[in-house]
């Protein structure tokens, strides 16, 4: 049935056109334009020409951000169970192994601890590719220790979001998880330890309206969808086109919802320099 | 009497009128036998249709036109309710009510959202779809209780918090993540019921507490079943399907550890006897109360933030 294809395709956005396509040269989708993948790789995975930022894998992010070799990653192989036995086109649980299976991931955050300049953070990255980035019992749990990793540390946080929202095969598990990450929150906030949170495109719905709202600082890259209700959504609601550069980072930046707006290529130093002054 | 009458409730309305005729006739015959085996039949009827409710119906007993919304509760329970109105910042959301009220002596904070009853009202109220502008009065409100040392009580009813462009130019995710966060904190006792329809962010928007009740007719759930519906099976028509995959009922929450207490409601669901409705909605929000109020500030933050902490299933 076509509904099935359709709708595969539709929590499966792995496929999605902002990833960085196979092959040694590269169409950017911001400029059409062709590059040899070494020159999109040194710019980290950014057009040189228009500065289009590519999507990435937690992993890939990671490293621009942490010293080479520093991170220890935890809690790597938390995985979902099925507690609601949800069933749509496909049951969770397979729609999990086989995600798991064709990503090498196990959910759609990698959390550790790793080193910026020799200073250490509690960091996680979140992988759009696995279910859309959507934030289940794993992402809140692991959230959750990366907080108490923090706080044992007493270390700053770093999340990087990129995720469609609450995972809905959770049901109002996956809506509690936007309570428990903000409850994290306020316990790393009493310990007065800083927590930097960095929007990827997308980041939208139950992640955007828990922890990736909740920063100390927030920081997103350049033109990346930002917000609560998606794009679709809003333009069925109020059946009009929406203004131009809407939900984007300079719009969110413009309205006063982050602190700045940062190129890929400039956002280690930029971090590094927040943590600085954090904790001098 | 129930104005709207669903599906699954036109047998047991249409028995309950012919008891109700043959009262008005009883008068000159004696029928009161007859009558109390219709009355028998009728509630044997009720237990078994309301024993045997699907997910879907119970959402639509949840959406009942007929339903009592968060004002009228305020105003059967007695709360001598007096509304505040306005975030201080931009403006006042209708969708979102909010003011002191009493319960038993007691003063407390009441946060509701409020839908409307007809097309002019839910207009005005905006289907009790709130905007950044709705959490944050909420969020003012809730920090004026803590400052006053009085406890706060919110009632959930919203299909969602609404997506617009004017809720997104002003930061309706932001609002949402402070109010969990500043909820979370809250130093005076929280409780949270849903009274209706407890859709996504709009909803936990202001619905961290201490004690998170369902009244039995609600739903409270991640997405309504219909968008669900929409984006899974790309249609709107697995609704049905969709509210059983979500298990959204009280009962479904409970064991998955989400909520704390169901509220019973009056036979045939709380728009058949909102009274009732109220007064059992009252005792049990004083019944958690007392309790609450024996706990500390810190000790009450302490196990809130625990509470929410350790929700969640998976495996190592
Ligand atoms: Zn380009």
């Amino acid at each position: 049935m076509a509904w099935f294809r359709r709708s595969k395709q539709n929590i499966d956005p792995s496929s999605g056109k902002k990833e960085v396509p196979d092959g040694s040269w590269i169409k950017c989708n911001g400029c059409n334009e062709m590059f040899h993948r070494n020159q999109i790789e040194a710019a980290l995975y950014t057009c040189p020409k228009c500065n289009y930022h590519f999507r990435v894998d937690s992993k890939t992010y990671l490293g621009f951000l942490l010293d080479p070799k520093s991170f220890r990653e935890y809690d790597k192989k938390l995985r979902a169970t099925d507690p609601l036995g949800f069933v749509d086109s496909k049951a969770y649980k397979d729609r999990i192994d086989s995600m798991i299976e064709k990503t090498g991931l196990y959910d759609a955050i990698r959390c550790g601890v790793g080193k910026i300049d020799g200073m250490t953070v509690s960091i996680g990255a979140m992988d759009f590719a696995f279910i859309g980035g959507s934030m289940g019992s794993v992402v809140g749990e692991k959230i959750a220790r990366a907080v108490d990793r923090a706080i044992k540390r007493k270390c700053p946080l770093i999340l990087v979001s990129s995720s469609g929202g609450a995972r809905m095969m959770e049901g109002a598990l996956s809506l509690m998880q936007m309570a428990k990450t903000a409850a994290k929150l306020v316990q790393l906030a009493e310990k007065k330890l800083p927590y930097i949170s960095i929007m990827l495109d997308p980041t939208t719905g139950g992640v955007t309206a828990s922890f990736a709202m909740l920063g100390d600082v927030n920081i997103a890259e350049p033109k990346a969808l930002i917000g609560f209700a998606g794009p679709r959504v809003i333009k069925q609601t109020i059946g009009k086109d929406l203004p131009e550069g809407f939900q984007q980072a300079e719009f969110l930046l413009e309205k006063g919802f982050v602190d700045m707006v940062v190129h890929r290529k400039d956002m280690r130093e930029t971090v590094l320099r927040l943590l600085r002054f954090f904790q001098n | 009497m129930a104005k709207t009458i669903l599906e699954f409730e036109k047998p047991i309305i249409e028995l309950e009128k012919k008891i109700e005729e043959m009262r008005s006739m009883s008068s000159d015959l004696d029928i009161s036998n007859e009558i109390e085996a219709l009355e028998r039949r009728v509630n044997d009827l009720r237990k078994s249709i309301f024993s045997g409710l699907s997910r879907w119906q119970r959402v639509q007993l949840a959406r009942h036109p007929d339903r009592p919304l968060t004002m009228d509760y305020l105003e059967m329970m007695e709360t001598d309710f007096i509304e505040l109105h306005g975030d201080r910042h931009f403006g006042d959301d209708h969708a979102i009510v909010g003011g002191f009220g009493q319960l038993d002596g007691k003063t407390i904070m009441f946060i509701g959202h409020q839908k409307g009853r007809d097309t002019k009202s839910n207009l005005y109220r905006n289907f009790g779809m709130a905007n950044p502008e709705g959490y944050r009065k909420a969020l003012r409100l809730m920090k004026m209780a803590e400052k006053f040392d009085k406890p706060v009580i919110t009632l959930i009813d919203t299909p969602g918090a609404y997506p617009g462009i004017g809720a997104e130019e002003r930061g309706q995710a932001e609002s949402i993540a402070r109010n969990l966060f500043e909820m979370c904190r809250l130093r005076v006792p929280i409780i949270v019921t849903i009274i209706g329809e407890g859709a996504s962010g709009g909803a936990l928007g202001i619905g961290i507490g201490d004690r998170i009740l369902m009244m039995e007719n609600t739903w409270y759930s991640v997405i309504a079943p219909e968008s669900c519906s929409s984006i899974l099976w790309r249609s709107w028509e697995y609704k049905e399907q969709a509210a059983e995959a979500l298990k959204l009922t009280g009962e479904d929450l409970l064991e998955l550890g989400v909520i704390d207490r169901i509220i019973e409601e009056p036979r045939g669901g709380a728009h058949r006897n909102p009274a009732e409705a109220a007064f059992i909605l009252k005792n049990t929000l004083l019944e958690e109360l007392e309790d609450l109020l024996k706990s500390t500030p810190d000790k009450r933050v302490k196990d809130r933030i625990k509470k929410f902490s350790s929700i969640g299933y998976y495996e190592e």
